[in-house]
């Protein structure tokens, strides 16, 4: 699938970690091309944050092996941490400094000179729209100006990849959506490959290639419209007086698997809904309440392969117990 | 090694400039010991006739072992700050950059110890009250101390902070070994006429030579000196020297 990989810039080998017996990361293999967007895509729980942990130094592994910008990670440990930028699940900006004090205790602990490093301040500020909340102290920001100090913080050092764990986890829409705006520009404007996590299916679009990760193994991989192709057309969801008869009668005429969705309603996949939709409701044996077509998404994919639907409102124990942690901490 | 060094400043400007910033936690960081010396020193010394010895009354006694008690909460605490530092904040940003993590903990260690100096400091300008003579050469002598003193209570703290990684555990120590080691560190109450068990702790407790040491060189009264300057000093710098190789060690591992 790969060709000959002088250009992959993140090659991971039967990665493996176990913490206690459980299998977080479990058997994963794949490589990331230079410049591309790769996206991590898959429920809480399923191996993300520890996959990026151990490829960016952070966490050990049980076995396998990963080579990142040509260095191995067992062996070239600090090589590996100058060429990559980070942005936590967690806010890990210290809010009792300015966000230009932020990145220049950053800059000195990557060694770069001061006087460059104060150009380099004001030019990933600009970037993200910093610039006139500069000097103020990072407890006063939004938590969406805080992710974009984070990402300005990230690229600072100039790293060749830029890992960015849940970038819009907790923000609104609105706030998400520029946050995309500004990964877009950034893969526009500079030379630098972008590994993402997001348990948002529809924000992983962007992506070149997707990973889909499920239970610690990568289940899918490939570019969003392929992996979107892998459905059998467009998604049908019906409402109904009587399902059981009506799911028969769909499988006799179309061949294809029906579901049940929420709420009542039953789904299955049709190649051309538009000429399907007016015939199907005409010679109908029960009777239709209501039926909607649309394009499938990288939700729909992810439901084909494991049967479940990643919930976004899925907010793990965990997850829990450390934003009250992180309350009480912080005041 | 510049590199290292500049990543232990970092680290070390970062812990000072938070502190500076966070006036609550200046306030209330004195509000304890100032409670202690005040209320419960007044209260203790006006009820009890005090057989310590040498002449000064119980103030006089507990005022060294006040100053010993903030260095130590204070260094600790911000020794301990790693627990929740790498967890769900800055640290974890710092472990990612090219900093070996000997620099990480050792610019740790200057920045608790001198934040618990500057509040030792803070307390040990209360002496006119008590009437304690401080002169400029104790003053330098007394920080001298402090700082030893908050580094062998900061490099524990690091051991400490490597080893476990959970808030729940955080309390436990607090109440399991911060707590006995104060109280059992003479900064209250004069060890060598106690229970024999006592005594034994004592000994073994590091904090104790921290607490003679202070108190040696701030009253200058031999009566209450349980071991010789140099004594005190040494065990001090070796505990240091000890826990910050056990401490490096601990903290460089990955998980």
């Amino acid at each position: 699938m790969n060709d000959i990989n002088s250009n992959n810039i993140i090659e991971v080998k039967n990665l493996v970690k176990e913490f206690k017996g459980l299998r977080a990361v479990d058997d994963i293999t794949f490589s990331v091309k230079e410049n591309e967007i790769f996206g991590f895509l898959g429920p809480n729980g399923a191996g993300k944050t520890t996959t990026i942990n151990i490829i960016c130094t952070l966490l050990s592994k049980t076995s396998g092996e990963v080579t990142l910008c040509g260095h191995n990670i067992a062996r070239e440990r600090n090589k590996i941490r100058n060429c990559i930028g980070m942005v936590f699940q967690d806010p890990s900006l210290d809010d009792r400094l300015t966000a230009l004090e932020n990145l220049y205790f950053h800059g000195l602990l990557y060694n770069i000179p001061r006087r460059t490093l104060k150009e380099r301040s004001e030019e990933v500020l600009k970037m993200v729209n910093l610039s006139s909340r500069k000097n103020n102290l990072v407890m006063t920001y939004s938590g969406g100006m805080k992710r974009r100090l984070e990402i300005a913080r990230g690229l600072l050092h100039y790293p060749k990849i830029l890992f960015l764990d849940e970038p819009t986890l907790g923000l609104d829409p609105q706030t998400r959506n520029k946050i995309w705006d500004y990964i877009i520009k950034l893969k526009k404007s500079k030379n630098i490959t972008i590994f993402l996590t997001s348990h948002y299916m529809e924000e992983t679009e962007i992506c070149d290639r997707i990973a889909i990760i499920d239970e610690g193994k990568i289940i899918a991989l490939d570019t969003p419209d392929n992996l979107k192709n892998t459905i059998g057309g467009d998604i049908i969801t019906i409402l109904s007086e009587e399902n059981v008869k009506l799911k028969k009668y769909i499988k006799e005429i179309t061949g294809s698997d029906v579901h049940d969705a929420k709420e009542g309603e039953i789904r299955f996949e049709i190649k051309d809904s538009s000429s399907f939709i007016p015939k199907f409701i005409k010679n109908s044996p029960v009777k239709i309440l209501s039926i909607s077509a649309r394009k499938p998404t990288l939700n729909d994919v992810f439901l084909d392969l494991t049967g479940r639907e990643i919930r976004e409102e899925n907010v793990s124990a965990r997850d829990n117990i450390r934003s009250r942690m992180m309350g009480r901490m912080r005041h | 090694m510049k590199k290292e060094l500049i990543g232990v400043y970092t680290i070390w400007l970062r812990d000072i400039k938070r502190y500076f910033r966070d006036k609550p936690r200046i306030i209330g960081s004195f509000a304890q010991p100032i409670l202690f010396l005040f209320v419960l020193g007044t209260g203790i010394a006006s009820s009890l006739t005090f057989g310590g010895g040498g002449g000064g009354g119980y103030l006089d006694f507990m005022f060294p072992g006040i100053v010993g008690m903030t260095v130590l909460f204070t260094s600790f605490f911000s020794a301990m700050s790693i627990v929740w530092d790498r967890e769900f904040g800055f640290l974890r940003e710092v472990l990612v950059t090219p900093i070996s993590r000997t620099s990480i903990v050792a610019g740790k260690l200057l920045g608790g110890s001198t934040i618990a100096m500057i509040q030792g400091t803070i307390i040990l300008l209360f002496s006119p009250l008590l009437k304690i003579p401080i002169t400029f050469v104790i003053f330098f002598k007394v920080i001298g101390i402090m700082f030893l003193v908050a580094m062998t209570i900061a490099t524990l703290g690091i051991v400490l902070a490597s080893v476990i990684k959970s808030m729940q555990a955080f309390q436990v120590i607090t109440n399991f070994l911060l707590m006995p080691m104060f109280f059992l560190s003479g900064a209250l109450f004069p060890l060598n006429n106690t229970v024999k068990w006592m005594n034994v702790v004592a000994r073994i407790n590091p904090l104790s030579y921290g607490i003679d040491a202070m108190r040696t060189v701030i009253l200058n009264n031999p009566a209450l000196q349980l071991y010789p300057l140099w004594l005190d000093i040494v065990v001090l710098a070796s505990v240091t020297v000890v826990m910050s190789i056990l401490g490096a060690v601990l903290f460089s591992r990955q998980d």
